[in-house]
């Protein structure tokens, strides 16, 4: 086929070496593409909804995540199909912009490629198909923002905040403490919100965590916290009201950045050279007094001189602090980072009302913490659970609940979960699609179908029976014409989504919609696949 | 049409039974492996590196054994891990945190092949968990107000955690040492000021905790081998050429005559050093870094003791001992904190020479001076005191006490069967089967001990049937009986720690359906 001939009946070659690639073209080229699409989709869907099980990854070098968290799985999961990439991407799209519904998302997309499939069967043109999810997901998207509620909520009456990130928790491993997680992410985003400006930096909420100890030992910190210690052993361990020097320079010689050389020559050259540096030493740690600070953060290391030197004029110091943190200690504490010593002035310091050093367990490991800091802008959650693997999923799960509560912030209109909002929007697809005259009804009937498969995978998870379950939960929502019946996952015994406090963030919802459409249109406009042989 | 590979090559993927199977497989595989040295008749096992040499370590501390292994089964390195986190937060327990959990997925196996849910399990063991440690609280003992009691319920728990070890022979004389070393400590739970020094040679029974505090190191030749009422001076700085650490600078010299002139202005240097350091009125001098000969022997003039080399935490604890701050200037010698002891001498232990500081002011830190027939045992042996120690310094800041001798165990079995009995669902039968991975680990403790478990667990059943009974197995004597009398004591944080991670595992390997496994990196070979 890559195999053409001029006019002169000579053959030329169009795609080069062409026996060494595979090559799949037409409804071939579909079908395998689908097929990639719904085997990613398939590892995802049991994963969907409270009852979801989770995944266990071993990494090229050994290491082991477990974890339920659908942009996880797919970024750890070595994945080589071109298409079964788009996936990946997906999901991690889904991640960067909202950060929670990362498996739903695969796992529409997975259905829509199934349904697409079904159609192209048909004989329906790829491109009428994607046409129509178009109209479709756009049909369904505005009947999200109708069926959509604000709900009210201010800096002290959170509660429904707490509910929706309990929603985005139940789903984890950590479900056992959901509710005290939940509080912890919205009182930590609440701190570092913007509420004017409906706006909230997540870089200023630091996710900490150490082994040992219980998942309830888990605590949200109005302050830092950093995982260093105080640079010589006999420092005092506590500093109440704390005047904080934040230094990026190190407490050595200077060094100049062009290059140099000092030759020593005569005996005062060595003995000039030996007094200027023991200056050095002293006027740094002087300048650190003179403007009254108590505690010292620096970057870089201490010479061992300085060291003693600091520790002499009894000030506490801490050394080897990474950048990150550092600029966190300067937010929180209203400080300024200081790149020179001759620049450090009273107005500098950053300030908190207490500094300690915490020990932990049965190694030497000691962790500083920073608290009450002039500025609360800067928050740290401090997670303890009993293995590395309980930490790694726990950090994930909070983070997934810290993006659901900022979210909320910026956009205050939430959808039922557990179902209801997908059964509605395909109601509303279904009903929509005998208005469009052509080969795109069908289209738009297959978008339909495929968004009841979410209500149906969270009822397969659970151990209920999916179709029954859903014709059940669907036959309610158009007697009673409301939009708020989903999957009883937890088996309480009411379908009703605004009793069982199940709320998801409507830009959640429309996004993973319009997501899913956007990649399933990309593979199903694919025809031709050409990809180098194994060799 | 067939599904393209999604994975790359080498990369595999197990699914839901298959998948299930073999973490159940590989958990199980760890627990059994680790199961036969639990309690007081377990047995050691021999580790055999692949590194140079092919050392050998003899041990029967859980954690250790499962450190040293290479696993590739994913499930099984969840159980590792939950092993090392014990032994970083209590020290104790870590054979039985394994044999726990790999307990929890045995009886989950088995649930599951009857067609109950893992969700449901993990939902069923929660609850059984929590009414075990509610269980636990309800029965604990605290004798902190009254310090004469603690103590010895801290040599109790001390006793049993070492009759488990190498050591069960001198437990007595271990457990004293150990408790008499954590009281020294005041409360901080920093193991690292007590220092363990192991000497081959004598016997176990010849350790000892020191009074005072000692340095494995040698006095200088020439110097004093005895100092009375010494005043330390310890320090961190450089004793070798001090360089300028000026950057960039470097000695330039275009004649003999200057470089002569050089060295004598670098000896000048030292030897002001020197002199600032005598300035603060010491006769012993204790330095991180290396003392070179010249400095050396200027101290040795004026009679001081130098000694050089002493790692970091040996400063640190000569610092806290002595009560000295470790110094790095040496500008104002009257506002350096010194050290101070009665009495520095050299003394002899088996063939080595070793610095013995007494009579010492704080007291904040210790030396432990093991002796033992070869390496392996003193190795052992110190791993042993460590998990000692451990313990012990948790207890002190946490002082709850059990009983042992698989009263806990009971005790919860007990409670979480009545919950099994209360709980209407599928959820009872989970609750059931975590009743009977508790009741294991006495089963086991048993079963290592040569004993006829089945009986002796269905009495201690029996008998726990009573309120407050306090009956457990004493697998010396070989029977059941009253723990409180034969003072069998456990902490209560270690048994906690052991019950909440244990469920903790084996909730995370039971919700897994799917295991991925990516091909292994590849790298370069060298050889």
């Amino acid at each position: 086929m890559a195999l053409a001939f001029d006019e002169y009946g000579r053959p030329f070659i169009i795609v080069r070496e062409q026996d060494q690639k595979t090559r799949l073209k037409g409804i071939d080229a579909q079908k395998a593409n689908i097929a990639a699409g719904k085997a990613v989709a398939r590892i995802l869907r049991s994963s969907l909804g409270p009852k979801g099980m989770d995944k266990m990854l071993q990494g090229p070098d050994g290491d082991i995540t477990i974890s339920n968290d659908g942009a996880t799985i797919l970024e750890q999961m070595d994945v080589d199909n071109q298409i079964a990439k788009l996936m990946v991407e997906l999901s991690r799209s889904q991640d960067y912009e909202i950060g929670d519904g990362t498996t739903g998302v695969v796992v529409m997309a997975g259905a829509l490629l199934e349904q697409a499939e079904r159609q192209l069967d048909r004989g329906i043109h790829p491109i009428r198909i994607a046409e129509g999810y178009e109209m479709a997901s756009r049909v369904a998207v505005e009947h999200l923002q109708r069926i959509s509620q604000k709900f009210e909520f201010d800096a002290d009456n959170y509660e429904s905040l707490v509910q929706t990130c309990m929603t985005t928790l139940s789903s984890k491993i950590v479900n056992r403490c959901k509710r005290s997680l939940a509080e912890i992410a919205v009182k930590a985003v609440l701190a570092v919100a913007d509420l004017e400006r409906k706006d909230v930096n997540l870089d200023l909420i630091k996710v900490e965590g150490k082994v040992g100890g219980k998942l309830e030992d888990t605590e949200l910190i109005y302050g830092i916290l950093v995982d260093k210690d105080m640079s010589h052993p006999q420092m005092p361990k506590q500093i109440a009201d704390a005047n904080i020097a934040i230094l990026t320079c190190p407490f050595e010689p200077p060094k100049p950045k062009t290059k140099h050389k000092v030759d020593i020559d005569t005996v005062e050259k060595f003995e000039t050279l030996r007094k200027q540096e023991q200056q050095y030493f002293d006027e740094m740690v002087q300048k650190c007094k003179d403007v009254g600070a108590t505690l010292v953060i620096c970057q870089w290391g201490f010479d061992d001189e300085a060291n003693h030197l600091l520790m002499h004029r009894n000030l506490p110091a801490v050394r080897w602090v990474g950048g990150v943190e550092l600029e966190l200690i300067a937010i929180a504490t209203g400080g300024r980072i200081v790149p020179r010593f001759q620049e450090l002035t009273p107005e500098k310091l950053g300030k908190a009302g207490l500094v300690r050093e915490k020990s932990f367990g049965t190694t030497k490991e000691r962790m500083l913490y920073i608290e009450h800091c002039a500025n609360s802008k800067a928050v740290t959650v401090f997670i303890r659970g009993g293995n590395k693997m309980m930490i790694e999923e726990t950090k994930r799960s909070i983070h997934d609940a810290l993006c659901v509560a900022r979210n909320l912030i910026r956009n205050n209109s939430i959808v039922y979960g557990g179902g209801a909002a997908e059964i509605s929007c395909s109601l509303a697809v279904d009903a929509a699609a005998d208005k469009y005259p052509g080969v795109e009804q069908y289209a738009i009937r297959a978008f339909a179908e495929a968004l009841d498969s979410v209500p149906m995978a969270l009822a397969e998870n659970s151990g209920l029976q999916p179709i029954e379950t859903l014709s059940a939960v669907k036959s309610q929502q158009i007697k009673e014409n409301i939009p708020f019946y989903g999957i009883d996952c937890n088996d309480v015994g009411t379908n009703d989504m605004r009793e069982q406090n199940v709320f998801e963030t409507l830009i959640g919802k429309q996004q993973q919609i319009l997501l899913a459409t956007q990649v399933v249109k990309m593979i199903l406009k694919i025809d031709d696949v050409i990809s180098p042989s194994e060799y | 049409m067939p599904i393209d590979k999604i994975f790359k090559d080498e990369a595999s993927e197990e699914k839901g039974e298959r998948a299930r199977m073999s973490s159940f497989v590989g958990a199980m595989a760890i627990s059994d492996l680790v199961k036969t040295t639990l309690g007081p008749k377990g047995m050691d096992k021999i580790l055999q590196s692949t590194g140079r040499g092919h050392a050998v370590t003899v041990t029967n501390d859980g954690a250790t054994i499962l450190k040293s292994l290479h696993i590739d089964n994913p499930a099984a390195k969840v159980l590792i891990d939950i092993s090392k986190v014990q032994d970083d937060e209590v020290g104790d327990g870590t054979t039985s945190v394994v044999v726990l959990a790999g307990e929890l997925l045995r009886e989950a196996e088995k649930l599951v092949a009857s067609k109950i849910h893992p969700m449901t399990i993990i939902a069923g063991y929660r609850m059984a968990a929590e009414c075990g440690r509610d269980a636990l609280l309800k029965r604990v003992i605290d004798n902190k107000e009254n310090p004469e009691k603690f103590r010895s319920d801290l040599i109790k728990i001390a006793m049993t955690t070492l009759c488990s070890k190498i050591l069960s022979q001198d437990k007595e004389h271990f457990a004293e040492m150990a408790v008499d070393a954590i009281f020294r400590l005041k409360g901080s739970t920093n193991l690292e000021s007590i220092q363990i020094i192991k000497k081959p040679g004598g016997s176990l029974k010849d350790s000892f905790l020191d009074e005072g505090f000692i340095l494995d190191k040698k006095i200088g030749i020439g110097q004093p081998k005895r100092i009375e009422n010494a005043k330390i001076l310890v320090a961190n700085t450089a004793m070798d050429t001090d360089k300028v650490k000026i950057y960039g600078a470097r000695v330039r010299v275009d004649s003999m005559t200057k470089v002569a002139e050089i060295e004598g202005a670098e000896k000048e240097k030292m030897k002001d050093k020197v002199n600032k350091i005598l300035a603060h009125g010491i006769n012993c001098f204790v330095n991180r870094q290396l003392i070179y000969n010249f400095p050396e022997e200027l101290f040795a003039d004026a009679g001081v003791l130098a000694i050089e080399h002493a790692d970091f935490e040996g400063i640190e604890r000569l610092g806290l001992v002595t009560g000295g701050e470790i110094a790095s200037t040496f500008d104002n010698p009257e506002s350096v904190k010194l050290g101070e002891c009665k009495l520095i001498e050299e003394i002899m232990i088996g063939e080595d020479k070793l610095i013995h500081f007494s009579g010492v002011a704080m007291g904040q830190a210790c030396s432990i001076v093991l002796r033992g027939a070869s390496h392996h045992v003193l190795d052992e042996a110190e791993r042993s005191l460590h998990d000692a120690l451990c313990v012990l310094s948790q207890t002190v800041n946490d002082s709850r006490v059990l009983l042992g001798g698989g009263w806990p165990e009971m005790v919860m079995a007990k409670e979480v069967d009545e919950l099994a009995r209360k709980t209407p669902g599928k959820k009872s039968h989970a609750i059931e089967a975590f009743s009977r991975a508790l009741v294991s680990i006495p089963t086991t403790i048993a079963d290592n001990a040569g004993l006829d478990s089945a009986e002796l667990v269905a009495q201690l059943r029996a008998e726990h049937h009573s309120e407050g009974c306090n009956s457990g197995i004493d697998v010396i004597s070989g029977s059941v009986g009253n723990m409180e009398e034969r003072g069998i004591y456990e902490a209560f944080k270690v048994k906690q720690a052991v019950l909440l991670s244990a469920t903790e595992a084996a909730e995370m390997i039971l919700r897994v359906d799917d295991i991925i496994t990516c091909a292994p990196r590849r790298r370069e070979d060298r050889m």
